[in-house]
Formats: structure tokens, C-alpha cells, sequence
């Protein structure tokens, strides 16, 4: 490294860490950032689920920014319930396919997909569609029914929740996304993208019985976070959920959230969930003990959200 | 006449192969039609009054004698498996190994009267426990499907240790010691019966086999020797596994030849032939009086009396917390309990194709006389699936009727049972939901609580009894909601649906 590019790295380093920690890492693997700010949230609305990624993954600096070749990525969709992606209950297959795609096309040697679902895991799987449009994309599904596939992980910073058993594949991986939908919830109030993580811990029922919403946002504190949380909205389930009963709790809003952010793309999540069904933000309490752990920012004034409507 | 043997082990691995596989597949990837070739076993074609089935049997066992037990009987094929591997246990000097040994008439007949007596009094006790096809799906289900789920995770370990995930863990068949010790008491009963004495527990124990012997003594083909050619040399007596064949005297006891073929194979003089019985003026071999006797008489009834009364006895009683001693909660289409308990035989079928392994073989839930017949048993994760009607349909008895997927989702199994003191909402105001979030119905469903909080509340008109509530309820060891089983299963209202969102959203709100 030359001493000026040390010096206007470092520099650059300094400025972006005092604002917002999630920039340090984009500025540290590539150089092109430090030429025009990077979004620290990106919403896209009217398209299909693979162009509205594509489009909101170019704005964040292409898929390359945040997949190296040879690297083993992860993905972690909603896949929880033996439904079908009409209904909302998993995360929509195209948008999981496409991502699939992005990261092969990036050179990724194996992109892995997994859930540790509510129902029979193999229905699940087919069901939701995302199996198919995993394997046909080059990525592989991965079974996360037993116990021996997760290992222990700290959680020093949670407040119930200070040891839980994490999904091995993810304990292993180079690069993970979290893409869950956005829904409606019985318990939680709304399923986003921090609950979403209950889908890589084996002892769900200790989330239930610690104090749900403090467990959840303890386990956003996890130590390893995800590359991008991508927030499906292309279908959502506005009432009865997280399983919904029929197409009438389904509400299409073509809509795509992303975000390093767990907390700043649940706020925006809440916000546009809003609009079809009035939901109080203080409510879904866990968005706001996660903010309290140093998470994220409900602040979405303060960060540089790109609106993008196609 | 060689041939014939030849047709006879074709046959034989047509029927048993798909129904052995059927019964081990643990990955659900066979198509559930291979339940046709459990409806074409006698208990069930009885149980469920199969016509067709059961007239079809009659008339083959009529015409060509007991082709039942030798060929459709998975139990009977088993017992030839087990006894042509024990030849290389075997010394090779003995591998002749069977003799003519006389009937025991008195054994066969007190358990098949004994059978009928206790069915008639409306126990199935001993039908659940003799019929020879649910005696091997017990068998099959307890002891041979946790060999191979064993060995798919042994390799499923290794595999996924080097990042290949082609096989994947399967849950363990749980271990139900009833179910299990009757499986493996049968098993060596058979082990050691087919080993030293080919077909005996087909021609002493199963009351199919005796009741199929009554018609066999006048089927139109039978095993008959011909003294002319035969040279007394005995090599058909020493191939006979029902050890049926008399060689000095000449004679081949009809009620016990299961139409095996073997001594057709054996004879190189043409002495003993399958042929037309009433080609001649000639008087059925002389039957083996019924042994009838005061004897016999005093030790079935005095039997039955003890199975009848057995019968009567309905489940122990739990101990202090309700969810003990709760009725049991039948599989989907089981309609009553009385209907239910008289028609299944607790071959394990359903229980094996229950994709979430939510049934299990009952111990004493449903009483002494329900002993292995399934019932719903509820763990983390494990619960009645909603859409799956898997059960209904592949029940051989019709003790299940089959139904669709639509009455299916409505069928209720039980009531949901929801005890507020021990909700973690109420014990501890702390958010949970869990049973709100799994109930497909919303049959329960979340109520505004204080501070903020919501608390279940269970509308039983909507609840099917499906036990996602129970299974999912962070509540241990006794679960502050759960399932008491339905003894009629009624039919729950259908579940209101969400008013359609019509409004065009087209702000992001943020």
C-alpha cells in the first residue's frame, strides 16, 4: 500500500467509523467505496423479486463487493412452514433462486441453503418452492431436522440469552445472507429479519420461555452477522400469522428491503407493513431491545436510504 | 412339476419385497398405492369386509390349497427367509433337517376357537395379537425399520462430516417397550420355530393358518402320492417344512401343506404330484377329528373369559396432573373409539408412514385389549400435520376411513385444553405465542392480556385436535395447553378467513 493510500484510507476509516460502524468493513475489502458513499439501506418497489435484487444489490456495489471467489456462502431464508409460496408463510423461491445465482455467478464454490423449520422439513423444502429453485441455480439444501448439525456458540452480549446451539454450515461459512419475509406474527408481533435468526438455533423453546423478544434481539447479537439482510415484501402475510390460513391474509407488495442493518431493516419493515395493517413500532418490543444491545438504529433519518421504485 | 417351487419363490418375492420396503421406507419416497398389497392380507380383507379380497382368497385356497400362507403371508415368507438362511448354521451332514411330526390339534384349534370367542365378545385382543400380517408389520416396524434408520445415520454421519448431505438423519422409530417387547417376543418365537420346525407356528399358533387348513383339506389341487412310483425313499418328507408328509405311511395331512412345492422338487421318481383331488371315486384323506373335547372346550372358554374380562379394563389411571390421565387421542378417520378398537390390528402401517411420527403403538392407553394400535403422542415438533390425510388412507383394516384432505383439516382428533396458571404470559408476563403461532386454525389465538401482553385463548368449535399447540408450548414437564383425546371424532367449524386487503400500496411508509 502506497503512503498516500494509506493515509486517505485511514482518514476515510476514521470519518466513517465515527458515523456508522457498518461502513468500516465496506471501506477495509473495497476501494471503489471510498469514492461515492454506499446506501445504508436499500428499498425497491414494482419489480419481480430477482430484478428488484439485482437492482438493489448494484446499488450496494454488486454482488462481487460482498462474495470472493472460492468463498463458501450461506443463505438463510424463512423456509418454517409446509406451504406454498402463494401464502407468504416461507420466503419467496425466485427471490432465493436469484440470490442462489448472484453468488455462483461471483464465483462462490458452494452456496448452501437451510432453515430449521416448524414443519416436516422435507415438505417444507418442496413446498415453499425454494428447494427447486436452489438446486436449479447451483446451490445445495442442507438438513437442519438434528441436533448433531449445530455446535455451541457465546453470546456475550445477550441478556437471557447467553449460549445457543447455531447451524454448523453457518459457523463455517465465509459469507452469509439473511433473507426472511416479512410477516405478520402471533407471538413476536411481526417476523422480520432478527426473528428470522430463531431459523439457525436448535432450542427454539427457550426463546419462548426466556422472555421472546429479549431472546431475539440477544440473538441479532450474534457474533457473526450477516453480509445483507434482504427483506422479502413481494408477498406478505398481514394477518394470522406466521402461518396464515389462506390467500386472503397474502397482500402483494412487490417490495424488496435490504440492509446490513438488522435493526434499521425491521424498522423500515414495520413501516411499510404499517400501511396495510396500523402496527405499533414499540410494540414489536424486540426492535428496540436489539437497539439497546448496540445492534442497530430504528433511526432511519440518520442513515443513507436509497428509494427506488421500478 | 419343478416348475411349480420356481412360481411359488417368484410369487413369493412379488408380495413380500414391496411390503417389507413399504413398511422400512423411512423417507416417505414410495407413493403410497403400495398399501394395495396390505389389503389383500385376510384380517384386513375380513376387518374391513374387502368382498372381493376376501372372495378372491377363498377361492384360491378352495381351488389350489393354502397359496395364502406360502405366498402372500409376509409373516409365512418371513419364516422361510429365516429358516433357508439358517443352513449355514447348519452342520452339513444335517442339511435334511424335517421329519413327519403328527398335528397338535389341541394347540391350533383352542387359539383359533379361542380367537373368535374373545372377537365375537367384541375384544380384538387376539386378533391384534395373532394376525399374522400385523404381527410382521410389528416386527418389521420395531425391529427392522430402527436397523436400517441406524445404518442411514451411520452414513449420514460420515457423509455430512465431509460436507455431502445425500443422506440425511432420520428421527429414531421411538421406543415403546410394549410395543417392542411383543415384536421381539414374536420374533424369536418365529426365529426359533422356523429354524428347528419350518412352518410350525403357521400349522399351531396363527389362527389364519388353522382356519385356512379347514378349507384346504378338500382344496381341488393337492399334494398326493402315488404308491405305484413312490419308492418310500423319503426325500419329500425331508424337504417338507410343515412337516405334513408322512413318507411310510403314504399320507400328506392336507390341513397343514401350505402348498410350498418343496417335495415336488425333492422327488426324482415322480411319486408325489399337485393334482386334481376328486379325479376318482376317492374319499378325502382321513381327516384328523376337531379335537372337541371337555377339555379343550374348558380351557378356551375358561380362557376367553379371562381375555373378555381383560377387554373391560380401560386404561390406568395417571397420576396428579390431568394431562396423565387424558383420553387418548386417536389418528384422523377412526371415527369412534369402539369402531376404532374393534377393527385395528396395530400393524404398524400408519405409524411408519406418519411423515412427522406423531403416531405410535399405544402401551396401555387404549387398555389391555389396544395394546400397539397407534395413537397421537405429542413432542417438540411433533404433531399432527395439517395438510396430511397419510394414515387415512393407507389402513388396510378400515379401522381409519380414508378421508380427504378437506374433511381431514376439519376432523377432531381432540380438544385443545388451555390452563392459564401455567402459561408463561400469566406465570410470568413475559410475550410468548408459540401455541397461537403453530395453531393452523387459529383455533387459538392470541387476547389482549395486561401490560400490553397477549395470552391464548382456545375456540373449540375451530380446534381439530392436531396437538401443534401441546407439541410447541416451552411449558415442561406438563404443558400449560394441551390435547384430551376425542372418543367421537366430530368435525370443527371451518376457520373464518382474513378480510382481503383491496388498498394500493404504493409508498414505502419510511
Amino acid at each position: 500500500m502506497k503512503r498516500r493510500d494509506f493515509f486517505k484510507s485511514a482518514a476515510i476509516v476514521g470519518i466513517a467509523s465515527f458515523f456508522k460502524t457498518n461502513a468500516l468493513g465496506s471501506v477495509l475489502t473495497g476501494k471503489e467505496i471510498a469514492v461515492h458513499s454506499q446506501p445504508d439501506l436499500v428499498a425497491v418497489m414494482g419489480g419481480e423479486p430477482a430484478i428488484m435484487l439485482a437492482r438493489a444489490i448494484k446499488e450496494l456495489g454488486g454482488i462481487g463487493h460482498f462474495v470472493k471467489k472460492g468463498q463458501k456462502v450461506v443463505i438463510k431464508p424463512n423456509i418454517g412452514w409446509d406451504r406454498s409460496p402463494e401464502l407468504a408463510a416461507n420466503t419467496n423461491p425466485e427471490l432465493v433462486g436469484a440470490l442462489v445465482k448472484l453468488c455462483r455467478g461471483a464465483g462462490a464454490s458452494q452456496v448452501i441453503v437451510f432453515d430449521h423449520t416448524c414443519h416436516d422439513w422435507k415438505k417444507s423444502y418442496t413446498n415453499s418452492g425454494i428447494e427447486k429453485a436452489v438446486l436449479a441455480n447451483g446451490g445445495k439444501m442442507v438438513p437442519a431436522n438434528d441436533e448433531s448439525y449445530y455446535s455451541e456458540v457465546d453470546f456475550p452480549r445477550g441478556v437471557n440469552l447467553k449460549k445457543a446451539k447455531i447451524h454448523k454450515a453457518l459457523l463455517e461459512c465465509d459469507v452469509w445472507f439473511n433473507v426472511p419475509v416479512l410477516k405478520h406474527h402471533g407471538g413476536a408481533k411481526n417476523t422480520i429479519s432478527m426473528k428470522n435468526l430463531m431459523g439457525i438455533v436448535w432450542d427454539r423453546s427457550f426463546f419462548h420461555s426466556h422472555d421472546l423478544h429479549q431472546c431475539i434481539a440477544d440473538a441479532a447479537t450474534f457474533h457473526k452477522k450477516p453480509a445483507l439482510n434482504i427483506v422479502d415484501a413481494y408477498r406478505i402475510m398481514k394477518s394470522n400469522g406466521p402461518q396464515g390460513k389462506s390467500e386472503t391474509d397474502v397482500v402483494k407488495l412487490k417490495s424488496l428491503l435490504v440492509s446490513p442493518d438488522y435493526v434499521a431493516v425491521d424498522t423500515a419493515a414495520m413501516k411499510l407493513f404499517s400501511q396495510v395493517q396500523p402496527t405499533e413500532l414499540k410494540d414489536v418490543r424486540y426492535i428496540a431491545l436489539a437497539e439497546k444491545l448496540k445492534v442497530g438504529t430504528q433511526n432511519l433519518d440518520n442513515l443513507n436510504v436509497k428509494r427506488i421504485k421500478l | 412339476m419343478k416348475f411349480l417351487k420356481n412360481i411359488r419363490i417368484v410369487l413369493s418375492i412379488f408380495f413380500f419385497l414391496p411390503i417389507f420396503v413399504f413398511f422400512i421406507d423411512f423417507t416417505g419416497k414410495l407413493p403410497v398405492q403400495f398399501h394395495q398389497f396390505m389389503n389383500i392380507q385376510w384380517i384386513p380383507a375380513l376387518l374391513s369386509l374387502n368382498l372381493i379380497v376376501i372372495g378372491i382368497l377363498f377361492l384360491l385356497s378352495l381351488f389350489l390349497g393354502r397359496i395364502y400362507c406360502s405366498s402372500i403371508c409376509p409373516l409365512g415368507i418371513l419364516q422361510d427367509v429365516l429358516s433357508w438362511k439358517s443352513r449355514f448354521f447348519r452342520k452339513k451332514k444335517k442339511k435334511t433337517r424335517y421329519n413327519y411330526s403328527p398335528p397338535k390339534n389341541i394347540l391350533r384349534y383352542t387359539i383359533l376357537v379361542l380367537t373368535l370367542i374373545v372377537f365375537l365378545f367384541g375384544s380384538s385382543f387376539l386378533v391384534i395379537l395373532l394376525d399374522p400380517y400385523s404381527t410382521f408389520g410389528r416386527i418389521a416396524s420395531q425391529l427392522f425399520r430402527p436397523l436400517a434408520i441406524w445404518g442411514n445415520n451411520a452414513l449420514a454421519f460420515i457423509f455430512s462430516a465431509m460436507g455431502n448431505y445425500t443422506f440425511y438423519k432420520v428421527e429414531q422409530v421411538s421406543f415403546v417397550p410394549l410395543g417392542f417387547g411383543i415384536a421381539i417376543l414374536f420374533f424369536l418365537l418365529l426365529t426359533q420355530m422356523s429354524w428347528f420346525k419350518g412352518r410350525s407356528y403357521c400349522n399351531t399358533i396363527c389362527p389364519v393358518g388353522t382356519s385356512l387348513g379347514l378349507l384346504s383339506r378338500f382344496s381341488v389341487f393337492h399334494i398326493s402320492m402315488d404308491e405305484s412310483s413312490c419308492t418310500r425313499c423319503g426325500a419329500c418328507e425331508k424337504q417338507c417344512k410343515s412337516q405334513c408328509i408322512d413318507s411310510d405311511a403314504m399320507k400328506v395331512d392336507d390341513s397343514r401343506c401350505v402348498s410350498c412345492f418343496n417335495c415336488l422338487s425333492a422327488c426324482k421318481k415322480g411319486g408325489i404330484s399337485y393334482k386334481y383331488r376328486y379325479m376318482k371315486k376317492h374319499v378325502p384323506t382321513e381327516q384328523n377329528k376337531v379335537n372337541n373335547s371337555r377339555r379343550t372346550f374348558l380351557l378356551s372358554s375358561g380362557a376367553a373369559m379371562v381375555s373378555v374380562a381383560f377387554a373391560g379394563t380401560n386404561k390406568i389411571i395417571g397420576k396428579n396432573d390431568p394431562i396423565l390421565s387424558r383420553k387418548p387421542v386417536m389418528p384422523p378417520g377412526a371415527y369412534t373409539l369402539d369402531h376404532f378398537n374393534a377393527h385395528c390390528t396395530g400393524c404398524q402401517l400408519c405409524v411408519t408412514k406418519c411423515p412427522m411420527q406423531v403416531l405410535k403403538p399405544a402401551s396401555l392407553q387404549y387398555g389391555i385389549t389396544g395394546i400397539t394400535q397407534p395413537h397421537l403422542t405429542f413432542s417438540t415438533h411433533v404433531f399432527c400435520t395439517y395438510d396430511c390425510n397419510i394414515c387415512t388412507s393407507v389402513c388396510p383394516t378400515g379401522a381409519l376411513k380414508t378421508l380427504t384432505m378437506e374433511e381431514k383439516k376439519l376432523t377432531q382428533l381432540g380438544i385443545a385444553k388451555f390452563r392459564q396458571d401455567l402459561c408463561v404470559v400469566f406465570a410470568k408476563e413475559e410475550d410468548c405465542g408459540a401455541c397461537s403461532e403453530h395453531c393452523p386454525t387459529q383455533a387459538v389465538h392470541m387476547i389482549p392480556f395486561k401490560k400490553g401482553l397477549t395470552i391464548p385463548e382456545v375456540t373449540e368449535d375451530l380446534c381439530i385436535g392436531c396437538g401443534a399447540c401441546e407439541s410447541i408450548c416451552p411449558v415442561r414437564p406438563y404443558q400449560a395447553i394441551y390435547v384430551e383425546g376425542s372418543i367421537k371424532q366430530g368435525m370443527a367449524k371451518k376457520p373464518s378467513e382474513a378480510k382481503k386487503f383491496n388498498k394500493k400500496i404504493d409508498d414505502f411508509g419510511f
